[in-house]
This record gives C-alpha cells, sequence and structure tokens, in this order.
C-alpha cells in the first residue's frame, strides 16, 4: 500500500430514498477525497445532503428504501455493498463516528469505562484491567478532570461537554486513522465548544487521526479545518483550501452564506445579505442549478447543471465566469471583502 | 445615575425567580434554584436589550418574567411606570396588548390544528371588537408585513418551512403593535441564511412599529448585529451590561471575556488575540459558588473574589460591570 495514496476517496456518491411521492434524491454525484492527517471542514444548512453523505460513508444507510451508488474506498478498499462482517472490522476501528447528541451514543445504563472497555476489547483482544487503564489513559487525554473517577461515572452524571468529551474518547480508544464528527458542538455552549474545538484540532498531532468535520457553522470551519466542502441540496457546490475559500468564495452560495453571518468585529452592517427563499425541497428539485431560484446572478446558462470544475484545488459548480466572480461579489454585498 | 433621562418602559428592581425541584415531602430533598437572581434592569422606548450567557443563565427565565408569563419570587416588575409585580392576570390583560413574546420554536408555540389565519385571529378576537372581514382583513396585512402571502392564511403551520413559521409567530406578536416584544431564541433554531432574514424583518419592524426589543441569545454575533445594548448573565445574574460596542471590543468582566474570545470567527485573516479557555463547566446551580458565582473558573480570582459578592457597578459610560477586578478597559 503506497502511503501518498488518500485515505478515502468518494466517486459519484449518491443517496436517494424511494418515497410514495417517487424516488427522492438526498446526496447527488458526491466525489472528494481526505489526505492522511487532514482535517476538512464540510458545511451546508439542514437538508443540504452533508449527513447522508457520512452516514453513506459509513454503511450506516439502512433504510430498505434507500439506494445508494457510487465508490467510497478507504485505504484501497471499497466500502459500499460490503458484509456486515467485514464494515464491523472497519467502523470503530479504523474509521470512528461521533454525533451531535452524545447521548446517541452512549447507553444510560452502563458507566462510561465499562463503554470505552468494551469498544477496546471488541477490536482488540486485550485483558479487561489493560482495557481500563487505556480508558483512564484516554479520558484523560481528552482533558476530562479526574479520570480515575469518571471512568466509573454515568453518562448521565456528567455534563453535556464531558459527555462529548467521553463519546471522543471512544472514537479514540482503537487510534482510528479517519475520525468522523456530525456537528459535534452544535449542542454544547460556546465556551465548552471552544475546549471540544480545541481538543479536535490537537487530535491529528497526539494520534495521527485524520477528521472530517460536518457542521453548519462557518466559523467552527475557520477554527479547525485544513480544507472545506460547501454542500447545497446534495451536491459540493464549492471546494477548497480554507484560506482559498474563505479569502475569495467562488460560488454565489457561499457569498451568502458569508453575508449571513454578523460579523464579530469592525462596523456592524445596516442589513445582513440575506439569502431570499428557502433550500428546495428534495422531492422537487428545480432543473439545472438548484442554488438558481436563490441566486441573484442567474442566466440562461444556469437550466443546465454545472459542474464542479476550477484549478489549483479550489473548485466550484457555478457557470459565471470566474474572472468576475469577486467583482460580483462586491456588488451583492456591497462590502469590499477583506 | 444623576442626568435625567426618559421612564423606562419596563424596570426591574432585584427581581429575583426561584424554583423549587422536587416534591418531597421531606424539605432536605427539596433543592431551590436560584433562576434569576437580584437583576435591576432599566429598559428604555426604542432600545435594543440583548440578554447572552450560556445555557441555564437565566436568560429565558428573566425574558418569561419580563412578560409575566412566569411568576416573580421578589423584586419589582414595572410597566411604563406601574408596578405589575403581582399583578393578578386580569388586571394584566390590557397591559398584554403591550407586551408580546416571540419564541424559539416557533412549530411549538403555533396549534398544529388550526389554520394561520384563524391562529393570527386570535389577539384581535380577546383584545378587539372587529367583525368578521375586518379582521381577517387585518390578519391578510400582518401576512403581508412579514413577508408571507395572503393566500397563507388558509394553510396550517406545518405546511410551513421552519423560517416562515417564525414569521408566523413574530405576525401574531405584533398583531396588536405592542410596545414591547421579549424575543427569546428567535433564530437559533433556523439555517443560517434564514437567520440572516429574520434578523433583518425584526429590524425593519423594529423601525416602522418603534418597538423595544428585549432580545435573548446565545450567539454573540447576532446580538451584536441586533441590540443596542447588552447584558451578559452567568447563573442568574447580570455581570457585565453596556452598550454593544464597549461590552464586545473591551469586555470588563472576566466572563464576558471568555465568551467573547471562544465565539468562533469565519474568517481566517482576521483572527482575534489569544483565547481564553475556560475551564469546566459552569457549577451546578443547586450549588453555587460563594462570592462571585464565576471565582471557579476564573484567573484573576483571589480570596475576597471566594467571600464576596461583587455588585454591579459604573465603570465607563453607561457600562457597569459585577466584578472585584475588573479588566483594564
Amino acid at each position: 500500500m503506497p502511503t501518498d495514496a488518500p485515505l478515502l476517496v468518494v466517486e459519484n456518491l449518491c443517496v436517494s430514498f424511494r418515497t410514495e411521492g417517487g424516488v427522492v434524491p438526498a446526496v447527488s454525484g458526491v466525489s472528494f477525497s481526505i489526505e492522511r492527517r487532514e482535517i476538512v471542514g464540510v458545511v451546508g444548512e439542514s437538508g443540504s445532503g452533508k449527513s447522508q453523505t457520512l452516514l453513506a460513508i459509513l454503511g450506516l444507510i439502512s433504510s430498505p428504501n434507500a439506494v445508494v451508488t457510487g465508490s467510497v474506498r478507504f485505504l484501497g478498499q471499497e466500502l459500499l455493498g460490503l458484509k456486515r462482517r467485514a464494515l464491523d472490522a472497519i467502523r470503530g476501528r479504523q474509521i470512528a463516528m461521533i454525533f451531535q447528541d452524545p447521548m446517541t451514543a452512549l447507553t444510560p445504563v452502563h458507566t462510561i469505562g465499562d463503554q470505552i472497555v468494551e469498544q477496546i476489547r471488541a477490536h482488540e483482544s486485550v485483558s479487561r484491567s489493560a482495557a481500563r487503564k487505556r480508558s483512564v489513559e484516554l479520558l484523560d487525554a481528552v482533558g476530562l478532570p479526574s479520570p480515575e473517577s469518571a471512568v466509573d461515572r454515568y453518562p448521565h452524571q456528567l455534563s453535556g461537554g464531558m459527555r462529548q468529551r467521553a463519546v471522543i474518547a471512544m472514537a479514540l480508544s482503537c487510534n482510528p486513522a479517519l475520525l468522523i464528527a456530525d456537528e459535534p458542538t452544535t449542542a454544547l455552549d460556546v465556551t465548552v465548544q471552544a475546549q471540544i474545538l480545541e481538543l479536535i484540532g490537537r487530535l491529528r498531532d497526539t494520534f495521527g487521526s485524520a477528521v472530517i468535520l460536518v457542521t453548519h457553522d462557518l466559523g467552527v470551519v475557520a477554527e479547525v479545518a485544513d480544507r472545506v466542502l460547501v454542500m447545497y441540496a446534495g451536491r459540493v457546490v464549492e471546494e477548497g483550501g480554507k484560506g482559498q475559500l474563505f479569502r475569495e468564495p467562488l460560488h454565489p452560495y457561499a457569498w451568502g452564506l458569508f453575508g449571513s453571518i454578523p460579523p464579530m468585529h469592525g462596523p456592524r452592517p445596516a442589513r445582513l445579505t440575506a439569502i431570499p427563499g428557502s433550500p428546495p425541497k428534495l422531492s422537487q428539485m428545480p432543473q439545472g442549478c438548484a442554488f438558481g431560484p436563490r441566486c441573484t446572478f442567474r442566466h440562461e446558462a444556469c437550466a443546465a447543471q454545472p459542474s464542479l470544475g476550477g484549478a489549483g484545488g479550489h473548485r466550484s459548480a457555478c457557470f459565471l465566469p470566474r474572472d468576475s466572480r469577486q467583482d460580483l461579489r462586491r456588488t451583492l454585498t456591497g462590502r469590499i471583502p477583506a | 445615575m444623576t442626568e435625567p433621562r426618559p421612564q423606562p418602559l419596563v424596570r426591574t428592581s432585584d427581581l429575583s425567580k426561584r424554583y423549587r425541584v422536587g416534591r418531597s415531602p421531606f424539605p432536605a430533598q427539596r433543592r431551590i434554584v436560584h433562576a434569576v437572581e437580584q437583576v435591576s434592569l432599566d429598559i428604555f422606548p426604542g432600545e435594543t436589550l440583548g440578554i447572552v450567557g450560556e445555557s441555564g443563565c437565566g436568560k429565558s427565565t428573566l425574558g418569561r418574567c419580563l412578560v409575566r408569563l412566569t411568576e416573580i419570587t421578589s423584586g419589582v416588575l414595572e410597566f411604563e411606570g406601574r408596578d405589575i409585580t403581582s399583578a393578578s392576570q386580569r388586571q394584566l390583560r390590557p397591559l398584554r396588548r403591550q407586551m408580546q413574546m416571540v419564541f424559539q420554536d416557533p412549530a411549538a408555540s403555533l396549534n398544529p390544528r388550526r389554520r394561520v389565519g384563524d391562529l393570527l385571529a386570535d389577539p384581535f378576537r380577546v383584545h378587539e371588537k372587529l367583525s368578521r372581514s375586518e379582521m381577517m382583513d387585518r390578519v391578510e396585512e400582518l401576512l403581508v408585513r412579514v413577508e408571507l402571502l395572503p393566500e397563507h392564511a388558509q394553510r396550517f403551520p406545518h405546511e410551513f418551512s421552519g423560517g416562515q413559521r417564525q414569521r408566523i409567530g413574530i405576525a401574531r406578536a405584533l398583531a396588536l403593535k405592542p410596545r414591547l416584544i421579549v424575543a427569546d431564541e428567535p433564530v437559533s433554531a433556523l439555517d443560517v441564511s434564514i437567520q440572516a432574514q429574520i434578523i433583518n424583518l425584526l429590524c425593519d419592524l423594529r423601525d416602522e412599529f418603534s418597538l423595544t426589543y428585549v432580545f435573548i441569545a446565545h450567539d454573540l454575533s447576532v446580538v451584536r448585529q441586533f441590540s443596542s445594548r447588552v447584558a451578559v448573565m452567568y447563573m442568574g445574574s447580570i455581570v457585565e451590561t453596556g452598550p454593544v460596542d464597549a461590552v464586545f471590543s473591551a469586555p470588563r468582566h472576566h466572563y464576558t471575556a471568555a465568551l467573547r474570545s471562544a465565539v468562533p470567527v469565519p474568517d481566517v485573516d482576521n483572527r482575534p488575540g489569544q483565547r481564553i479557555v475556560l475551564k469546566g463547566d459552569p457549577p451546578s446551580p443547586f450549588d453555587p459558588p460563594s462570592g462571585c458565582r464565576f471565582h471557579t473558573r476564573c484567573g484573576a480570582a483571589t480570596s475576597v473574589c471566594r467571600n464576596q459578592r461583587p455588585v454591579l457597578s459604573l465603570v465607563d459610560k453607561a457600562h457597569f460591570v459585577a466584578c472585584h477586578h475588573p479588566r483594564a478597559a
């Protein structure tokens, strides 16, 4: 296995659901790759398909009405269509996942320590006492205060931030090469969120993990990610390095997102540049570019579906001429981007 | 303050709200939570007061006290100079048209079995004698004002998106042209792009109807955008209050500074300075720390902070802070 090959390659991933009203696409042709030790932020609003993309990567979409196509290769191995048993050897061991609500990952009837021990022993043949010792170390590593006593506590005895740390400790128990985090800080207060983000940033250095961080908060992405994917209506509409995407976003949807966030310093704008309308219903997807109906710069070309293109690792799915994008963006916000 | 100021629309003096938790017959097992402790606030006509703080700090309870949606345990609440601390529901009724509330979850605050037009007509039924057609005219007017369509009156709440439902919640609060609107996390359940639409709408309505807002939110950037003055709460008390720019650009309380620096900023070039990462979580409200409630997490705490509770005192123009060792301006 060449070590410079990407850790995860997702190609043309599609997820759709058969419903009474016909087939509803949730994810359409998503392709991206993750390098080792890379932190990638996936940004999008509700219904943009970001969570479904993750669930599909992990083979966690269990609905009999779901149709998942495309390819997900982890260290060269195809994950889609893999048998449950083969998947179990990878999930939790090489790929770990944490969710928005830590209580979904913890059972209320066992102590934190027992749950981490179970996780370790499911993947490695170590003694119970060795696994317990490792649990304490892990809880210490994720910054849980007094880990020797925390290990014997039940989830309800911990605060939200401590539970999320315990879940991260569990996820790290087998040194995963890839950690997938779905809105890990959304349910937490900002001061606790800051602690968790610092922890996620440190994971790469301490554990060498790559991280996919799904969030609706561009601030969180600016904080920890190296690279960013922006999703809208089931597609990736922009992809780029963090610096590229935050300094010169290329897609009008990204412009709208940035304009929608009130600034924390500098003058306050009289009005926010909100995006008009709301995201399309998945069952009533517009023809061509899905963002077209909300886009100020919609023109004839937008009747077709734009594909993700561009140079220098910064790509976007938009028909506007690339040279004039930043000028167009200025006309939209009335502010000169920094 | 000695300079003459207009009469406040709302004034609270040492307002407190305590909840008893648990119904045990044994007094030792009954626990008391001080959700709001001795809050004294003046809210002036036309201003927007933002209340920020983390979950459990008492900001929502304070908001509900301000419109008497919950009983006040002690202290005084005045509305337009009248003491309404213990006014009966009957006495409050004429005041209800002056003070309204917008809630976080519009889905939970709209009856799913009634049409939107019917829901919006309720305030008129209670407070005004109108013919049916007059009522429907007013409802349609309201819908248009919050940028919905007149025909939406015939639909049920579930037929709307989250942002549209919040518009309906706002329309209902606006129906009787109140003077005060208390908005409790009105945008935090919405996607960013929709959030911005609702904030813009609330701003337009403020100018058009000369509204006074109390805007409760945990998102500092939203509060900064929308408020003229801000009060920061920690464990039931206000720890800092002042003009929004002063409080956010030069916070004097260590908690405000930590809160301010914890906000992730969507900007890669203008990174805020050194982040102050607080240790641990807020203490349990059942067992609040002695002295300054914040001393357990504060880097500047000394023995006086552990023993003596600081009071809000003036540090700058209209800028108050409750701290024994306030940060330098």
